[in-house]
């Protein structure tokens, strides 16, 4: 067991020490890059906004990491902790898709996903639909008008 | 004053305090990576949401991003005084992180008041409820930072216990980086 402590408590100090970067300058390339994520979907190119919004999300993740949580020197136990915890975040995302990402359930069915041409998983067991068989087949989710969409401005 | 055990060691080469920060964080993921990724699901299978989307001001998100960034960069300034032993900088530079915290409240306050006002409530429609749920969230965990901070700006004005101002800060800094991926979700993909 190793202790980082300075008698005053300053445990920090014994292994971040002299770790400091231009921390404005990260800063200003900080806003820059949120500056093009605000622009580049004014484009209102699809895979332009893709890129800008969430392209440009994830680098500023890795900068905002790096350089002001200090993860690029941080202990490799931390590192691990923190990738299994998205890992673990990603499992949750891969083994719920194929289900919401269906259009139609018992009892449910999404239309506007359906009339959107949204690519669905499909269903294993085959079949059709509830409303195929004509069974009243409330609308999942936010099939738009069923819901009452909040007014417009 | 004697200190506890934990504030002194370091089991894992990771200094106890910093080392817990690190856990909190790590549990935050999973809390704000499964809100997220529901909400990511959703949205992919319901393509209407974006017309919902479409009432968010991005303007209004673009500018709390502003602050929340520069606020971090404060949090970090103060890391960096509080290492060179200057604890009444490093309790400036937090304070100043804390008022980022509450303009980033007060222009949510105003936002939400709008939008509450104009019908999108938490039971208008799905995206409403992924919204208020995600930003209220998020909100509780600056109001949080801001009153964890005040506390440790207390001590460190005094020079007392300043690797706090490092914990706070990483804590800050997360609080930012789900904003980072709040923002594009909820006010750009429209």
């Amino acid at each position: 067991m190793s202790s980082n402590a300075d008698p005053h408590g300053h445990e920090h100090t014994a292994d971040h020490a002299g770790h400091h970067t231009d921390y404005v300058k990260i800063w200003g390339i900080l806003v820059v890059l949120l500056v093009v994520s605000v622009t580049g979907p004014m484009l209102e190119i699809r895979i332009i906004t893709l890129l800008t919004a969430f392209g440009i999300a994830v680098v500023k993740a890795f900068l905002v990491a790096k350089y002001f949580m200090h993860l690029d020197i941080e202990k490799t136990f931390v590192v691990k902790l923190l990738v299994v915890c998205l890992g673990l975040m990603m499992l949750f995302f891969a083994a719920t898709a194929p289900d919401i990402m269906k259009h139609w359930g018992a009892n449910w069915r999404n239309e506007s996903a359906k009339n959107a041409n949204i690519p669905e998983v499909h269903h294993e067991a085959g079949g059709e639909p509830a409303a195929a068989h004509g069974e009243a087949a409330p609308a999942h989710g936010e099939a738009a008008p069923a819901h009452g969409e909040a007014p417009a401005h | 004053m004697v200190k506890p055990l934990a504030t002194l060691r370091s089991a894992t080469g990771v200094p106890t305090g910093r080392l817990a920060v690190w856990w909190v964080i790590a549990s935050e993921i999973v809390i704000f990576g499964g809100l997220l990724g529901s909400y990511l699901l959703h949205r992919l299978g319901h393509p209407e949401w974006a017309t919902y989307a479409s009432h968010t001001n991005t303007w209004a998100g673009a500018f709390n991003t502003l602050v929340l960034l520069t606020s971090s960069l404060s949090a970090v300034l103060g890391h960096k005084a509080a290492e060179a032993g200057d604890g009444k900088k490093a309790a400036k530079m937090l304070m100043f992180t804390c008022l980022g915290g509450l303009t980033f409240l007060v222009v949510k306050g105003f936002e939400w008041t709008y939008e509450i006002q104009h019908g999108y409530t938490i039971t208008a429609n799905g995206f409403w409820s992924f919204y208020y749920t995600a930003a209220g969230l998020h909100g509780l965990h600056v109001i949080a930072g801001c009153i964890i901070m005040l506390f440790v700006a207390a001590d460190a004005r005094k020079n007392k216990e300043l690797q706090r101002v490092e914990l706070i800060g990483i804590y800050w800094h997360f609080v930012d980086l789900v904003w980072i991926f709040l923002f594009p979700l909820l006010y750009i993909a429209k």
